[in-house]
């Protein structure tokens, strides 16, 4: 209780309200007579196309939130409503507390300059330049002088592993090493907000896992507010803190990945989910049930983070419920046999 | 009751059927040819001549714009006073004096001279002191820096043709013309060049901009070169600088298309990628934008070379010296041979520009780190290197060469070897032996096609020509088209050139025809295997980088000054794309419809006939586009050697102290004939692709 209170004083990072994206060559006029209320089936029926249909919610510092669609769904649009790279249909995007749609030109620019950082599916890596003077890029436009920016670049390509690289030219890079250029460059300006739009999705699947691997270890450097676009519902699963699904530009459900696989809102995330094998998902604390008073416990004991998958079969050598350890390895719950059937083989089947 | 359903059924069929459609639109018009009786007064035979007015009043305008409108004074050194002048004149004057002096300066370095002294000091200061001359580079030092640059920039077989090129250029005495010529691609190329970025980059970042530039940039480059060169005349007056600016207006355009086409192409990821690390607009322009579209911008800058040195012949027509001037002349004087080698020189340096500039836009910049300074500036070293080497020779040859003439330093014009008596002979030998076959070839197609079907165009009322040309809009693109066809018909048939625009038009209808037939001929031929595809694209290639005025000398030669002549010219010219078109077409069939289609077990023809046809067409007919438009630039510029089409007239305003409305008309004229084809052609292409899939 005590810690949600907390965070609700918190500033979130990125906060959207009821923000809208309608295409359509009368969407500026209809939006004006409809003045603040708007109907959704009104304007389908002028001919407008909802990229993105009233999306709200807010991502916190350090927070990775994952958004997750098929094609035409809408998450790179509402992306890019947040990065300012289309204009904003209807609502409020606010970022630190500040009116990201209100901004001017220049103080857009700031912002980018300073605070922002964004990955793209196809690289779009500067083509005329080295792989050292495109991560050097933000920074030189930024008006950073030369020597400093190629420090911190050089900097940059450590830490995405390209050393030996720096003066390759991006069209003699692989797939995977031109995201890691892109990436370097994104985080050449150390930004506090890191977008990222299908930043894999163009690479082969064995790539595309070392990636998020390499994803992964830098976040846990790194700690960035992160929202990130795929159409993986595993990669999803992988990476994020939170997940908001989207389906025709309504996000269907945004939640932690544990509860979107037990309990997925909509008919349409759990198409998602029902393939979804869920020992490899979930966490013991996501299933485990209180521990009864008094009883007795088994002598083995897991943690709270561990995956299902990795326990089950010691769970299942037990006839006494496991305890679950947190960091502090205080008890704060019990691993069943049966908890284990459920989640290996669905309630149903176990039943 | 039967009848009416059998009518409904008959309207049904022909709104379906495009080629019912055609088929009455045919029976009409000759219901219409035949039926309209051929008099003055009768509208519907000719159209009065309502725009008889526009060019006179168009002079009269500029006359007064340049001679009357806004009086300034101006210091006059030479009666030391202030005389009165207008003030259009005089800004156009200085303009002309700039870029005058460019070309000089470039010239001098090539080739020495006083001009650009001159024009830092006076005549009277040079002509006191004797040193106040600029050297030229010898042409030694501009000949192998060449070579070097073509093995920087593609490897040792472009170098080899690069040094074959100048050889021959130095070895036949036309150095000198043909650094001439080269100084003023050199001028108006880059002027061309900015022009077309700026150009460009406002259309890409103004719709409105786009859309007001487009239909001019139509006009701009389906007017025939001569038609440039009236206006020119008459604001920027004769010369090397008329010459220059007539042909950057004529090669800017397609700088500003690629332009415009290399931002429109570049991923709009990469800009997003440049919003979001903070470019400002400029720093989104030129850091991210102009540089990411950088391979078509600089296939933009081998077009502009290749305009400049196509129109480079041209412009000599108002004064423009070097190979194009010199050409114009030995054609004038019948002089074949020297006619041919300075033909082949033009076609030398053309080919070496193209070669240079299309390796520049395909090289890409390689790693190049960790080099110590000698092989980083290899090339400036070598180049150094020759400058010194060049001058030491150059030096060396005024001790060896005794009798004035230095042929390490400069070979004066026509005092190198010469081949023109060999081709001379050799033209007299093929008038003595073959002139009774060709004179009977030449009047078998002039008294038996080319005047039936001359009369044939001439006899058409201009009703029947607007049913015709309309109706076809029409079924191919619906009202619209019609309407669009129809005003480019209308302008043409109100001016006072009806006839002689319906000559220009049977001149082409029957070149078009030609080269169609031997183009699809050709070119299906050559598809068949990947080797002589690419052998014949490479041909085609060299082809068209030779200038226009080029193709007329050969058939000259062979058949006199006659239609024939630039008919044939014509037909060879516009039969490149045709053979290209088709043959591009062809390979782009996708190779899993080839491969379907041999598993269904077609043979060879049945695969012709029933896939690469069909799914080649749209590409065709815009190749058809191609052979219009070379087509009717080459009869115009058949002109010169005596038609009696719209060419001669437009030849004729450029004698005219008052040509400049009527050049400027009988260009739109032309301009508008091949408008109108490439409307109908492009909007069914793009129909025919949609429907296809292929867009």
């Amino acid at each position: 209780m005590s810690l949600k209170s907390q965070e609700a004083k918190i500033q979130p990072v990125i906060r959207c309200e009821s923000v809208y994206k309608i295409f359509g060559e009368n969407a500026s006029q209809l939006i004006r007579e409809a003045a603040g209320k708007i109907d959704v089936e009104k304007f389908k029926s002028e001919g407008c196309i909802f990229g993105v249909n009233s999306a709200s919610f807010e991502v916190h510092k350090g927070e990775m939130l994952v958004v997750m669609g098929l094609s035409g769904s809408g998450k790179s649009t509402l992306l890019r409503c947040i990065s300012r790279l289309t204009d904003t249909t209807a609502g409020k995007i606010f970022i630190d507390g500040e009116d990201l749609l209100a901004m001017k030109p220049k103080e857009l620019i700031e912002i980018r300059r300073n605070k922002m950082g964004m990955v793209f599916q196809s690289f779009a890596l500067l083509p005329h330049k080295t792989v050292l003077e495109n991560i050097a890029f933000p920074l030189q436009v930024k008006g950073i002088s030369t020597k400093d920016s190629i420090e911190r670049a050089s900097a940059m390509i450590e830490l995405v592993s390209l050393d030996g690289r720096e003066n390759y030219y991006p069209r003699q890079l692989s797939g995977g090493q031109q995201q890691r250029v892109g990436i370097a460059r994104s985080l050449a300006v150390e930004p506090d907000i890191w977008f990222l739009d299908e930043p894999f999705s163009a690479l082969d699947p064995l790539i595309r896992r070392e990636m998020q691997d390499e994803f992964l270890r830098l976040q846990g450097m790194l700690h960035k507010t992160i929202l990130f676009v795929t159409h993986d519902f595993d990669e999803a699963l992988r990476l994020a803190d939170r997940i908001a699904i989207m389906k025709d530009g309504v996000i269907e459900q945004i939640d932690t990945p544990a509860n979107i696989v037990l309990n997925p809102a909509t008919e349409y995330v759990a198409k998602f989910t029902n393939n979804v094998p869920r020992e490899k998902v979930l966490r013991c604390l996501d299933v485990m049930e209180k521990a009864p008073k008094g009883a007795k416990f088994s002598k083995v004991n897991v943690s709270n983070k561990a995956i299902i998958e990795t326990v089950a079969e010691q769970v299942l050598g037990q006839s006494l419920p496991v305890p679950v350890l947190d960091e502090k390895d205080k008890v704060i719950g019990v691993l069943n046999r049966k908890t284990i059937l459920h989640v290996l083989f669905g309630k149903n089947e176990a039943a | 009751m039967g009848d009416t359903a059998a009518g409904v059924n008959l309207v049904e069929r022909i709104k379906r059927s495009k080629l019912l459609q055609l088929f009455l639109l045919i029976c009409a018009f000759l219901i219409l040819y035949f039926t309209i009786t051929p008099s003055e007064n009768n509208y519907l035979w000719r159209l009065p001549s309502l725009f008889a007015i526009v060019p006179i009043k168009l002079n009269e305008t500029v006359n007064y714009l340049m001679f009357d409108w806004f009086p300034i004074d101006i210091w006059n050194a030479d009666i030391e006073d202030y005389e009165e002048s207008a003030l259009l004149k005089e800004i156009t004057r200085s303009f002309s004096r700039a870029v005058l002096f460019f070309i000089e300066l470039i010239r001098e370095i090539l080739l020495g001279g006083k001009k650009t002294i001159v024009a830092f000091t006076s005549w009277d200061f040079v002509s006191e002191n004797e040193w106040a001359v600029w050297p030229a580079l010898p042409w030694t030092v501009v000949a192998a820096s060449a070579v070097v640059l073509g093995y920087a920039l593609k490897g040792k077989w472009l170098a080899l043709f690069v040094a074959f090129a100048t050889g021959y250029i130095a070895v036949f005495g036309q150095w000198e013309p043909a650094m001439e010529t080269l100084s003023f691609v050199l001028v108006a190329a880059p002027i061309s060049v900015i022009l077309g970025l700026l150009f460009g980059i406002w259309a890409f970042k103004s719709k409105r901009v786009e859309a007001i530039l487009m239909p001019l940039l139509n006009i701009a480059q389906t007017m025939p070169h001569f038609s440039y060169l009236v206006p020119v005349t008459v604001l920027f007056g004769v010369g090397d600088h008329a010459g220059a600016i007539a042909t950057v207006i004529f090669a800017t355009p397609p700088m500003i298309r690629l332009t415009l086409l290399g931002l429109k192409a570049v991923p709009p990821e990469v800009g997003e990628a440049g919003m979001m690390n903070g470019c400002t607009k400029t720093q989104l322009m030129f850091k991210v934008l102009v540089p990411s579209a950088r391979q078509n911008i600089l296939v933009g800058v081998n077009q502009v070379i290749m305009q400049c040195l196509a129109m480079a012949v041209i412009a000599s027509f108002i004064g423009a010296k070097g190979l194009g001037y010199n050409l114009l002349l030995s054609l004038n004087q019948l002089r074949i041979g020297q006619a041919l080698e300075l033909g082949i020189c033009i076609v030398l340096i053309a080919v070496v520009l193209d070669k240079l500039s299309l390796a520049w836009a395909k090289k890409q910049i390689d790693y190049f780190a960790d080099q110590s300074f000698a092989q980083r500036h290899k090339y400036g070293l070598i180049v150094f290197g020759i400058l010194i080497g060049g001058c030491v020779l150059a030096f060396i040859g005024t001790y060896l060469f005794q009798g004035g003439i230095n042929y390490f330093y400069l070979i004066p014009h026509n005092k190198g070897i010469t081949t023109e008596p060999f081709w001379q002979a050799g033209v007299d030998w093929m008038v003595d032996n073959w002139y009774a076959q060709l004179q009977g070839f030449n009047r078998g197609l002039i008294i038996n096609v080319l005047v039936p079907m001359k009369n044939a165009y001439l006899g058409m009322p201009v009703a029947a020509t607007f049913l015709l040309t309309m109706g076809i809009g029409f079924i191919v693109g619906g009202l619209r088209s019609a309407l669009i066809v129809g005003g480019f018909i209308l302008f043409i048939a109100l001016t006072e050139w009806w006839d002689r625009a319906l000559i220009t038009a049977y001149m082409a209808t029957f070149a078009v025809i030609v080269s169609m037939i031997l183009g699809t001929i050709v070119g299906v031929v050559c598809a068949q295997s990947t080797n002589s595809s690419k052998f014949i694209l490479v041909v085609c290639d060299t082809l068209q980088t030779f200038p226009s005025f080029i193709y007329l000398i050969p058939v000259i030669m062979l058949f006199g000054v006659t239609d024939t002549s630039v008919l044939i010219a014509v037909i060879v010219y516009a039969t490149i794309p045709a053979i290209r078109y088709t043959v591009e077409g062809l390979r782009n069939v996708p190779q899993a419809l080839l491969d379907a289609g041999n598993m269904s077990g077609v043979t060879r023809l049945q695969r012709l006939r029933t896939i690469e046809f069909p799914l080649a067409l749209p590409h065709f007919m815009l190749g058809i586009n191609q052979v219009v438009v070379f087509a009717l630039f080459m009869i115009i510029i058949g002109a010169m050697i005596g038609t009696e089409d719209l060419g001669q007239y437009i030849l004729k305003a450029l004698s005219d102290k008052n040509g400049i409305g009527n050049g400027l008309m009988l260009g739109l004229c032309v301009a508008f004939i091949g408008l109108a084809v490439d409307h109908v052609i492009s909007t069914w292409a793009k129909q025919r692709r949609a429907m296809l899939g292929l867009e």
